[in-house]
């Protein structure tokens, strides 16, 4: 059915081009994506919203996506081509598409943009992004309960404030209930590549940590935490297959309410911009079933904390909290502010190591 | 049965075609694995080659067709002197890389500072940052004989990690709420590489293109060092015996292509790409070892090539969205060139013949 729907876009679009866009046209929907789809992690679930919206509105919308588009001159280029081919509403997946959705979207102003984790924003150029950090929180304090050599380890990608504060939520959460508890993070300098990403992770292994996290998007270090033996987490995912003993449960980033909201949006005239920083509460942040080698009352906490994050009962960051120089961050109570989070550049205090400058 | 038998000399004939023939070989195979893919594999050929240049948007694609094949025949340049002489510059990624490095942090040094003098400086600072970052394998090389493709092929990587401490320390824009990135130099007029003429793709980095087919074609056919290049290529002994002296000559075609490779990346970061970013290189370095080839390592070869690349990125991206071709099969489609080149290229320096029985 989708590839007739695809041939059938296909040859509509070479025949009728250059025909102007009559009424009745179904909305044009575009995606941009900056790893494969197949990658199993940001994109793919990225895609998945994408045919969520297609299996919502149906005959009302048409998708088109490009995959693997490199971030800078080529993202430019991609995105005035689907403005050009009569693209309505256009979703920007990776942060690096900042500024080329913000000079097409300038020459471009009755197509309407979706930037994913930026923080520009136009009249016609929305953003939003997940409180993935919230997650970050409930695999932190199972972590803490399932480690037995006490030493977690972090596969980072970059230390950009979003990676820094999975970070800081995780350890937080693992020492709360893990006072002996240590984070070993390795920076790969990468958000997808399969090879590093297992390196990485036999890397931490041979150290001694027996539960993995990561913030890359490939399924590389579940499959090792498989052959190994011991725990790890799904990123972006939910990646059980690769790992049906090792994880324990993934942060799923779900993005599809979200886009079936925006495009219920334009369909019905009341498209804004807007900014939209989603967690647990609407369900952009989800987390994959906890498996069975979670013993149940650790099951039961984590489903509680989940309860109470999204509820709003709890925080991931409240104080006291102290930076990792030791100097006082948050008081006894108090919580984090947006602002502070989104440009979080500091370790909390307790985590070992510095971050890369 | 047929055999091969080494030619005297190499056609010319041949020399010239091959490049032609692995062209239609591509697209026959690719169009083959388009088809596979359960795509019409005729319609899939003309989007990527004739849609760019001919279609109702060409006016947009053709000005982009410029601007992706400028760093890459510039690149692409500057390797085919050292191809000529045998000297292996695989690391052009990183020279790339480490031009915009230092032609950016030349521009965003005097931020915001509004004067005519910047961009030039930065032009100049990209060319010596590349020219540095070549000149390790070249000196090394030199010094101690080592392998300049190994040497110049790991500092690619070295650069990468450069490329990433940049974005996130020295070079991060500090209006950027602690995002990485440096600065757009498309909102800092001084620094930015405009397009030279509205709406055409024609930047700075195009107009240094065509200089550079020009400069590289004088120097090959009409300059003594052209001459040695292309003699120590046919024979290092013949050139030594000749009066080429092979580690000044190391250092002229490492350093040449270093700096051509840093001019691309300054010209790149200060105009189509706007900024220092984690993940600003794309494989212009690498893509250029292609077009080097595709060209013949001649300057206008050179030029065909870089623009027949852009095509296929350009027509590729089209191919993506409106046929839903994937971009591993457009990624395997131009890997096929180079295969089908090199592959080709036996019939240049080989005869095919039947086997004669022979008598027993």
């Amino acid at each position: 059915m989708n590839h007739i729907r695809s041939i059938l876009a296909a040859a509509a679009l070479s025949l009728g081009l250059a025909a102007p866009a009559a009424a009745q046209d179904p909305l044009k929907v575009g995606f941009v994506y900056v790893g494969p789809i197949g990658d199993f992690g940001w994109s793919y679930q990225h895609d998945q919203g994408r045919l969520a919206v297609e299996e919502e509105f149906g005959d009302n919308v048409e998708t088109v996506y490009q995959e693997s588009v490199p971030e800078g001159a080529d993202a430019e280029r991609v995105l005035t081509q689907m403005a050009l081919s009569g693209t309505d509403l256009i979703f920007t997946t990776s942060f690096g598409y900042m500024d080329p959705t913000l000079n097409v979207a300038k020459k471009f102003p009755n197509v309407k943009f979706e930037h994913a984790t930026g923080y520009k924003r136009a009249p016609n150029v929305s953003t939003y992004s997940g409180r993935f950090y919230e997650g970050r929180t409930v695999l932190g304090h199972i972590a803490g309960h399932m480690t037995k050599t006490n030493k977690i380890g972090y596969i980072a990608s970059f230390p950009i404030p979003e990676v820094v504060r999975g970070i800081n939520a995780a350890y937080l959460a693992a020492k709360a209930v893990n006072p002996d508890v240590k984070f070993s993070v390795v920076w790969v300098s990468t958000w997808f590549d399969p090879a590093k990403e297992a390196d990485a992770a036999n890397a931490l292994i041979d150290q001694g940590a027996d539960v993995l996290m990561q913030h890359t998007d490939s399924p590389a270090a579940m499959t090792i935490a498989e052959d190994k033996g011991i725990y790890a987490f799904g990123q972006a995912s939910d990646m059980e297959r690769f790992g049906p003993n090792a994880q324990l449960t993934a942060i799923v980033d779900n993005w599809n309410p979200y886009y079936i909201e925006r495009v219920h949006a334009v369909l019905e005239g009341t498209w804004e911009s807007q900014d939209s920083w989603h967690g647990l509460a609407e369900g952009m942040t989800q987390m994959a079933p906890l498996s069975d080698a979670i013993p149940d009352d650790v099951k039961a906490s984590t489903q509680e904390i989940i309860d109470k994050l999204a509820s709003g009962e709890m925080h991931s960051f409240e104080g006291p909290i102290n930076r990792q120089d030791g100097s006082a961050w948050l008081a006894e109570g108090e919580r984090a502010e947006d602002g502070t989070l989104l440009g979080m550049d500091f370790y909390v205090e307790g985590i070992e190591g510095s971050l890369p400058k | 049965m047929l055999r091969l038998e080494k030619r005297p000399v190499p056609s010319r004939f041949w020399t010239i075609m091959t490049p032609v023939v692995a062209v239609v070989a591509t697209m026959v195979a690719g169009g083959l694995l388009f088809a596979f893919l359960g795509k019409d594999p005729v319609a899939a050929i003309r989007t990527i080659f004739w849609d760019p240049i001919f279609s109702e948007f060409a006016w947009y694609y053709r000005a982009q067709l410029l601007v992706k094949a400028a760093p890459l025949i510039l690149i692409a340049l500057g390797l085919s002197l050292g191809f000529r002489a045998g000297i292996w510059n695989i690391g052009a990624e990183g020279q790339y890389i480490v031009g915009a490095i230092t032609g950016a942090a030349v521009g965003l040094a005097f931020y915001p500072l509004d004067a005519w003098y910047i961009f030039p400086l930065m032009i100049l600072a990209g060319a010596l940052g590349g020219w540095a970052w070549a000149m390790i394998p070249a000196l090394l090389k030199i010094r101690f004989g080592t392998n300049e493709i190994l040497v110049s092929l790991m500092l690619v990587y070295v650069a990468e990690q450069l490329l990433a401490k940049m974005s996130l320390g020295l070079l991060k824009n500090p209006d950027g709420h602690g995002f990485p990135g440096s600065r757009n130099f498309q909102e800092y007029p001084s620094a930015h590489n405009v397009e030279l003429i509205e709406g055409t793709g024609m930047h700075g980095g195009v107009l240094a293109g065509f200089i550079a087919v020009i400069a590289a074609y004088v120097l090959l056919n009409r300059h003594i060092l052209g001459y040695q290049i292309r003699l120590t290529g046919q024979s290092a002994r013949a050139a030594r015996f000749a009066g080429v002296r092979p580690k000044l000559l190391v250092a002229f075609c490492l350093g040449t292509s270093g700096a051509l490779a840093g001019l691309a990346g300054l010209f790149e970061v200060a105009g189509p790409a706007g900024q220092i970013t984690i993940d600003f290189n794309v494989g212009y370095g690498f893509t250029a070892i292609i077009v080097a080839f595709l060209g013949r390592l001649h300057p206008v070869g050179i030029l065909l090539a870089g623009l027949l690349m852009a095509l296929t990125y350009v027509g590729g991206e089209i191919a993506q969205a409106n046929l839903r071709l994937p971009a591993a099969a457009i990624q395997a489609f131009q890997g096929m060139l180079l295969f089908f080149l090199l592959g080709f290229d036996v019939l240049a320096n080989y005869r095919i013949r039947p086997i004669k029985r022979e008598v027993a």
